[in-house]
């Protein structure tokens, strides 16, 4: 699994929000790679600028929020430096996004069908018929019943479950190489999230696509991803293979992270253990670690420096100053 | 001893009227023949996806809506009839916290006006620096600091702001406070310091939870019983473990094999039940059995008639056509 094809590198994205108040620094130098047919989860809490590093990969950024620094290269290419309109052939063709919201993100005033012929036309030299029957095609795959009939319902006839499946149809019937799901079944109750999820794996070995999927939800990430990349503070906490990360984090904030849901299965009462204290405001980020005033194992150096990614054992890394050379090892042992 | 609270075959109906010149009113069954009761320091866990009726059955129960017909008895006393009037003292010992922590809050008042209305309606003191003392008293106890009560909610996160909901619930000494949905909207972080307290509070006042929530894990981990909910009527109810590790009813067995788990392995080792379709619209519910269009085991039975709820073993109760009594 480890020498596929990357298809996308992000390198030191630096984005910020130029608001009235100062800058807002929402992503803050943060790097990875996503390969062929790998599932990237990207955890964090509101604020940790999960969403708005998927935004500046798709260049969706509204006024006041630029990218101020680094590159995002699609199969070699910097996104960063291409116009609105190059863009467009790129934005729903080989990228594609879905949003949190299967209600916002549906224009009540055209019908399915017509919305998802709008989508195919526009990247896909075809007729309309060519184009109605890939729609229906698509609905087909997704498990929506009745889709010739569905193609002319509008959004507001579609339940919650059936718009999201009509948006992830929507989404693939480009056949994208890269997927970005900006938290999907958060709105959605976990009956219809477990339908959602099984579909999204189906379709993964089915079409080999390549997903970002953002959630706040540690179970949905165990669920589907291969990869996990923890974000705090618009930085990147955090990134191992899903079984590495759940088994032994190495880091303050995924440890806390971890302590704080319970997990169903065991039967006997767990003690919770909060992350005392709130995230830190963007406006003002610590001058040190982000997470330093959340954090037990704070020593003087976390105020003062941010520290590095280290990696710490193959294909994980960390960012906390307990694994820089000179840390006193006695610190490293409480942690872990 | 009574009871805390007893709700028998509680029903709420919403009217919605169709048509203009021919007027056809339709009922949306929001909370259809409902039953339980919740004992003195206890929590009844209340789960269910979204539309099945949890929420309304929270908020009937603290008569924000007028049953439509059954009966809340809170302490012995059946309160379904009472007058806003004859209501007052029951206020004071039932409570709810909301599930917004953005909206429940007057962004115009402090948070001392906040949590002293509640003290001023039931009149608890009687001094000016009683009063003073006592929003102190709750600050503290919710974890926020004195100096916060000339504060404006705006001013708060949405942790901080849940506990301002909170610390006004507590304003009154409510003997029952029902929480609707309190960790949702909040991250998952400061999610475990909310139930944490609310633990806590529960340990020290002994008062009645009713946790309605669809965060099936966090459910698990707060309540002591746990009633699951399907378009409107309870389909299970027991003690927790009962419930979590031997569900009967095919709704629970699905809603729980559908919980995220955070841990890979166990996640790859589990056998998924993924349910078929949406839940039907709750104006014309299907017949008999409300999950039959959507249950596996469904037979000609469970068409024609109404499941009721059976105990199956000791404290738990199942409303389903495969358990014979």
């Amino acid at each position: 699994m480890k020498s596929r094809e990357t298809i996308l590198e992000v390198k030191g994205l630096e984005t910020s929000f130029f608001t009235h108040l100062g800058e807002v620094q929402a992503v803050r130098n943060v790097s990875f790679d996503i390969n062929k047919g790998e599932v990237v989860g990207l955890v964090g809490e509101s604020g940790s600028g999960k969403s708005i590093t998927c935004m500046s990969i798709m260049k969706l950024l509204q006024h006041p929020g630029k990218i101020k620094k680094g590159e995002v290269l699609f199969k070699g290419k910097d996104l960063v430096t291409k116009t609105a309109k190059e863009m467009r052939s790129i934005q729903g063709d080989e990228i594609s996004m879905i949003f949190q919201d299967p209600m916002t993100a549906l224009n009540p005033v055209y019908t399915i069908g017509n919305q998802m012929i709008e989508v195919i036309r526009a990247h896909r030299k075809v007729s309309k018929k060519e184009a109605y029957n890939i729609a229906l095609k698509m609905l087909t795959a997704v498990g929506i019943p009745d889709p010739a009939k569905r193609m002319n319902n509008y959004p507001n006839e579609f339940s919650g479950g059936m718009r999201q499946r009509a948006i992830i149809a929507m989404a693939l019937s480009c056949e994208p190489e890269l997927l970005i799901a900006d938290e999907p079944t958060t709105a959605l109750d976990v009956t219809i999230q477990a339908q959602i999820l099984d579909l999204l794996k189906e379709l993964r070995t089915k079409l080999s696509t390549s997903i970002i999927f953002i959630t706040h939800d540690l179970g949905v990430i165990a669920e589907l991803c291969d990869r996990v990349i923890v974000m705090y503070g618009g930085m990147i906490m955090e990134e191992a293979s899903v079984n590495d990360l759940f088994a032994s984090p190495k880091n303050p904030y995924t440890i806390g992270l971890l302590k704080s849901v319970p997990n169903p299965d065991i039967l006997i009462k767990q003690k919770l253990i909060p992350i005392p204290g709130s995230p830190p405001d963007m406006l003002n980020p610590p001058k040190g670690c982000a997470f330093c005033k959340r954090c037990e194992f704070a020593m003087d150096v976390c105020l003062e420096e941010v520290p590095e990614l280290y990696t710490v054992a193959n294909r994980h890394k960390s960012r906390c100053h307990i694994y820089h050379p000179d840390a006193p090892k006695s610190v490293r042992k409480q942690v872990i | 001893m009574a009871s805390l609270l007893e709700i028998q075959a509680l029903k709420k109906y919403f009217t919605k009227s169709n048509g203009f010149i021919k007027k056809v009113e339709q009922h949306v069954k929001a909370v259809d023949n409902v039953s339980f009761s919740i004992e003195h320091g206890e929590t009844l866990g209340l789960v269910g996806e979204s539309g099945c009726g949890k929420s309304t059955t929270g908020r009937t129960i603290i008569k924000l809506y007028q049953p439509t017909s059954g009966r809340i008895i809170f302490d012995g006393v059946d309160i379904t009839n009472f007058s806003e009037k004859e209501m007052l003292p029951y206020r004071k010992k039932m409570q709810m916290i909301f599930q917004d922590p953005y909206a429940s809050l007057n962004s115009r008042m402090t948070i001392a006006d906040i949590i002293g209305e509640a003290i001023d309606v039931h009149k608890v003191t009687t001094s000016k620096s009683e009063r003073d003392d006592m929003i102190a008293d709750l600050l503290t106890r919710v974890g926020l600091m004195k100096d916060h009560a000339s504060r404006y909610p705006h001013e708060f996160s949405g942790g901080q702001r849940q506990r301002i909901g909170i610390a006004r619930a507590l304003a009154v000494n409510p003997e029952f406070i029902i929480c609707d949905e309190p960790i949702s909207a909040l991250d998952v972080s400061i999610q475990a310091q909310v139930v944490n307290m609310l633990e806590e509070i529960q340990r020290n006042t002994g008062m009645g939870y009713l946790f309605i929530a669809h965060d099936l894990s966090m459910v698990k981990h707060i309540s002591k019983r746990i009633g699951v909910m399907y378009l409107g009527q309870l389909v299970e109810i027991g003690d927790r473990d009962k419930v979590y590790s031997n569900p009967a009813h095919p709704y629970t067995k699905a809603l729980l094999s559908a919980i995220p788990i955070p841990d890979p392995l166990s996640e790859k080792a589990k056998n998924r039940i993924i349910l078929q379709g949406d839940v039907p619209s709750p104006i014309n519910p299907p017949s008999g059995c409300h999950f039959r269009t959507r249950c596996k085991y469904s037979t000609k039975e469970c068409a024609k008639c109404d499941p009721v709820l059976k105990t199956i073993e000791n404290n738990h109760q199942v409303a389903c056509h495969l358990f014979k009594q």
